[in-house]
């Protein structure tokens, strides 16, 4: 990929976890019988209106201005009109030239625009295959029809497939700090779109490029961009033209296919909703989204490396998972004898490695406040790494205080010379005398076993900085 | 049927029964039979029977029982509403329009649902997909449309009132050509909830009355605002019952760009307008010419911006839901086509694709994009107008009632029918028609416009008028019965 350099651009469809649907009230639901929430409205019955939900309003307020975009004081809804048995009214009631927001940015990426629509409904194929083709028929759950939905969509900025992923990370982890969506990708309330093209690196052109749908994991957006990379780039080598065309990803195979060709392009034939009046977003809206907005990802990652001393990487990977640092900042509270913040940050990976990395420190045993206590023991030398470890292990198994284990289970650190530690180190010297003798002669590497011995001997309860210390005073160096 | 109850107005009727003169289930029975031996194919469906309660019946809302005929679109809960398309055959909605229930809640029971053109579309009735209606002052010539059932209904006297509604001038022409009062309120004075949509920007509900005494009273009921539809406004006033006698005072503008020449407006129908004028100056009103420079092409932004709306509108009607369904294709757009092929009419289909076309990219900019801006120019027209004049008035329609199947090969001749009738509901202003004498024994229609919200004066002026005009319309009622 020396040559080339891709330049990709997201569409996110977010679902708002509003009480009820875009345009009436039927509640929102996922996993209930089929067509339970429906009525006049979301299933396209003649005569009936939409009328526009404030709480989703209010969350698309909150999404751009926490994306940095400018508010539209008065924007528009458009119909959107095409024909599908999932669209109950023939036309999508969305956003077109006046969307709720525009411009903006998230972390190295610009935001493009960002605007209200509604959800469709699903369909189900009923048959053997499970898709389209060769099912017997095809049966409509209307309950999903009408949920709010917002599209963002960003400016080509992204130049990577790992990129993109991390990216969308930041998006998700932002959307969930602002509590609008479940962004769930699995459950579909937050699907996103590609556009991919590739262009001769330092070229300021853009070259053609391709619609990837439904990247519907962060394995496979990366997956799936990596692999159109790699299609477009052996086209483009093959001195083939690269077809504007809308693919989708297989994430099994690994494998794009057209989902439909150019020749059948919708016009949309857009068109203002004459049943809605235009969307004032009025000062006292913005100011009631504006106190509505937390204290986002990317700003907390700042205060983290700024305020603490964190490394940028360690505050990022706190801040972007919104619950990593919820439990850092509440383990980091719950002792006023301050225990080390950066040393803290480095035993959060240690427990999330444990516990699963998709979990919630805050639904495990281990409370903030153990963990920032077994880190204080460690920083006070009073237990070793390894015991740490093994005191966290029991944390995580059944709870409880860490100074209490290692009291109780007699755990903590062998050192001083009354603890015997120095006869220990005698008896290493004495067992390997081979590697005694390489030590003093200065070769520093063959400390290694002769530690190894002290902290079989200790179970691991010495600290290593004390035994080689304690090594080398014995050798007289 | 006792001659007298047939000859009571609505609000004479309901005082009947308010006084105990009269009782509700047997004014509901007398219009019941009249609205079940229905000759002129004016009802679409007629109640089986009167309704069980007294409460039910209305006689305790302040409409006193006094039943109601509701235009085919009009949803109403369990009761066909087909809007006058084959598409919706047999279609019965599971809620009541917000209007509609408004009038049941103040003691209208529902006696009928009255035939209409198809989806609103059409200035005849011949457009309807349950056959045409016949106008009760001649039955070989049109009631007009769209709203020809609920206007011939009210005049042949199958219904003591009738609700319709009015995109380019379906409640004011036809009964301009059957010799009653429509009213075409200002829009969003009434909820749209649950009223089939022809062209969601223009469509309005209003009355269609005997006399406009009547018309304020139904009107009343009629008016609020709905949180179902965004686009309905609190009315700023009570609709009052008009008392006026005279016009002291008031100013009436006469569009020359509407009633002169170009409007084609027929010697009959020329001669009963010029003579409601004079009998206007006679009750002390002024008559001045008035400019409304754009009007002339209110017709033509019409026809893009009603079926622009429409052509999304109807795409609901696609067999999936409810409604027609033509079984038996290979494929979704097969299906799709048939159902649709099958299902509309041809003036409906014809105002699908012109509304397509109009929103086609491409041409959106030069026939939408065009259409509203002119649109902006004659709301423009008309509050310049406002400025020198209380109203503007013409004859309601060029013509009387015409022959059936007279203009049907021609559809932009039936299109002319809305000239004078178009520029209100672009406008967004109520105007009202009142039957102003006869012309070859046909009734004629006078149009009066003002502005938003000036219901209450429309009325007043209107009232005056209609005392001083002194219009009988019984020949209608003998004659169907």
């Amino acid at each position: 990929m020396n040559e080339y350099e891709p330049v990709i651009g997201l569409e996110i469809h977010v679902q708002l976890s509003t009480q009820t649907k875009m345009f009436c009230g039927c509640e929102l639901s996922f996993g209930d019988e089929p067509n339970v929430h429906t009525c006049p409205v979301c299933l396209g019955l003649p005569g009936a209106l939409p009328v526009v939900n404030a709480q989703a309003i209010h969350y698309g307020i909150m999404i751009g201005l926490a994306l940095g975009c400018e508010i539209a004081p008065r924007s528009q809804f458009h119909r959107k009109n095409y024909f599908y048995p999932d669209l109950p009214k023939g036309y999508q009631i969305s956003q077109y030239d006046v969307p709720l927001c525009r411009g903006g940015r998230l972390g190295d990426v610009r935001i493009h625009r960002v605007h209200l629509e509604e959800d469709a409904a699903k369909l189900v194929h009923v048959g053997e295959s499970g898709r389209i083709h060769g099912a017997d028929r095809s049966v409509v759950d209307f309950n999903r029809g009408g949920t709010p939905l917002v599209e963002i969509v960003t400016e080509p900025d992204l130049h990577s497939a790992e990129q993109a992923r991390e990216w969308l990370v930041l998006l998700r982890t932002t959307l969930r700090a602002l509590g609008v969506s479940d962004v769930d990708m699995s459950q579909g309330s937050l699907r996103c779109d590609a556009n991919v093209s590739i262009r001769p690196a330092g070229s300021g052109e853009l070259g053609t490029k391709t619609e990837l749908k439904n990247m519907n994991s962060f394995r496979f957006l990366h997956d799936g961009v990596l692999a159109e990379i790699e299609r477009q780039q052996a086209l483009l080598e093959a001195g083939e033209p690269v077809v504007q065309e809308t693919l989708h990803f297989d994430p099994v195979s690994g494998t794009l296919t057209p989902l439909r060709s150019k020749e059948e392009a919708h016009d949309y034939r857009y068109f203002p909703e004459p049943d809605l009046v235009p969307l004032e977003a009025t000062p006292e809206m913005l100011a009631a989204a504006r106190d509505a907005l937390p204290e986002l990802p990317a700003a907390r990652a700042a205060r983290l490396e700024s305020d603490l001393g964190l490394s940028a990487e360690r505050a990022r990977e706190l801040a972007f998972r919104t619950e990593l640092a919820d439990y850092y900042e509440a383990a980091l509270a719950s002792d006023g004898a301050a225990v080390d913040p950066i040393a803290l940050a480095n035993w959060i990976p240690q427990l999330v490695e444990r516990i699963g990395s998709d979990a919630d420190p805050a639904g495990s045993r281990v409370a903030p406040a153990s963990l920032a206590g077994l880190v204080k023991l460690v920083s006070e030398k009073r237990i070793s790494r390894d015991t740490a470890r093994e005191v966290l292990d029991r944390l995580i198994a059944s709870g409880g205080d860490p100074e209490e284990i290692v009291e109780r289970e007699g755990l903590g650190a062998v050192s001083g010379e009354d603890s015997g530690l120095g006869e220990i180190v005698a008896a290493a010297l004495a067992a390997d005398p081979v590697a005694a003798e390489q030590v003093r002669s200065g070769n520093m590497k063959a400390i290694g076993p002769l530690v190894g011995y002290v902290m079989r001997e200790t179970k691991g309860r010495a600290d290593g900085g004390e035994v080689s210390r304690l090594i080398r005073a014995q050798l007289g160096l | 049927m006792t001659t007298e109850i047939l000859e009571l107005t609505a609000a004479e009727a309901a005082t009947a029964v308010r006084d105990g003169q009269l009782d509700a289930g047997e004014l509901f029975e007398a219009y019941r039979e009249r609205a079940a031996a229905d000759t002129l194919n004016a009802f679409t469906w007629v109640a089986q029977a009167a309704p069980a309660s007294p409460r039910a019946a209305g006689a305790v809302g302040s409409l006193s029982g006094v039943p109601l005929a509701v235009k085919d679109l009009f949803c109403t809960e369990g009761v066909p509403s087909q809007a006058g398309s084959r598409i919706l055959k047999g279609y019965r909605p599971p809620y009541t329009a917000t209007v509609v229930q408004k009038l049941l809640d103040a003691g209208a029971p529902l006696l009928g649902k009255t035939n209409q053109d198809e989806f609103a579309m059409g200035s005849s009735n011949e457009n309807s997909g349950y056959g045409p209606v016949l106008n009760p002052w001649d039955t070989a010539r049109v009631p007009g449309g769209s709203s020809g059932g609920s206007a011939a209904a009210v005049a042949a006297g199958l219904a003591p009132w009738a609700i319709g509604t009015d995109t380019g001038g379906s409640i004011r022409q036809p009964a301009a050509l059957c010799g009653i009062v429509g009213l075409k309120p200002t829009y969003g004075a009434c909820s749209r909830y649950g009223m089939i949509a022809f062209a969601s920007s223009l469509d309005q509900a209003g009355p269609l009355t005997r006399d406009v005494t009547d018309c304020a009273l139904l009107l009343r009921h009629m008016v609020g605002q709905d949180h179902r539809d965004s686009t309905s406004i609190a009315f700023p006033e009570e609709i009052r019952l008009p008392e006026r006698g005279d016009l002291k005072g008031v100013r009436l503008g006469v569009p020359e760009e509407l009633v002169g020449a170009e409007g084609g407006v027929e010697p009959g129908v020329r001669k009963s307008f010029d003579a409601t004028l004079a009998l206007a100056e006679s009750l002390g009103a002024s008559v001045e010419p008035c400019r409304l420079p754009h009007a002339p092409h209110a017709l033509s932004a019409y026809y893009l911006i009603a079926p622009a709306e429409a052509s999304a509108n109807l795409a609901r009607f696609d067999g999936v839901r409810y409604g027609l369904r033509e079984d038996g294709a290979a494929d979704l757009t097969t299906m799709y086509t048939r159902t649709r092929a099958s299902g509309f009419g041809p003036e409906v289909k014809r105002r699908i694709m012109l509304g397509t076309y109009a929103l086609s990219s491409g041409y959106y900019d030069a026939y939408y994009g065009t259409a509203l801006k002119v649109r902006t120019k004659i709301a423009e027209d008309f509050r310049a107008a406002f400025t020198e004049f209380d109203f503007v008035v013409t004859p309601t329609s060029p013509w009387v009632a015409f022959e059936l199947g007279a203009k049907l090969d021609d559809p932009l001749a039936m299109y002319l029918n809305d000239f004078c009738t178009v520029p209100m509901p672009l406008a967004g202003i109520p105007a009202i028609s009142i039957p102003s004498g006869l012309s070859d024994g046909l009734p004629v229609g006078f149009q009066l416009a003002g502005p938003a919200f000036s219901e209450n004066r429309l009325l007043e002026a209107a009232h005056a008028l209609e005392q001083a005009i002194g219009f009988d319309g019984s020949r209608a009622r003998g004659g169907a019965a």
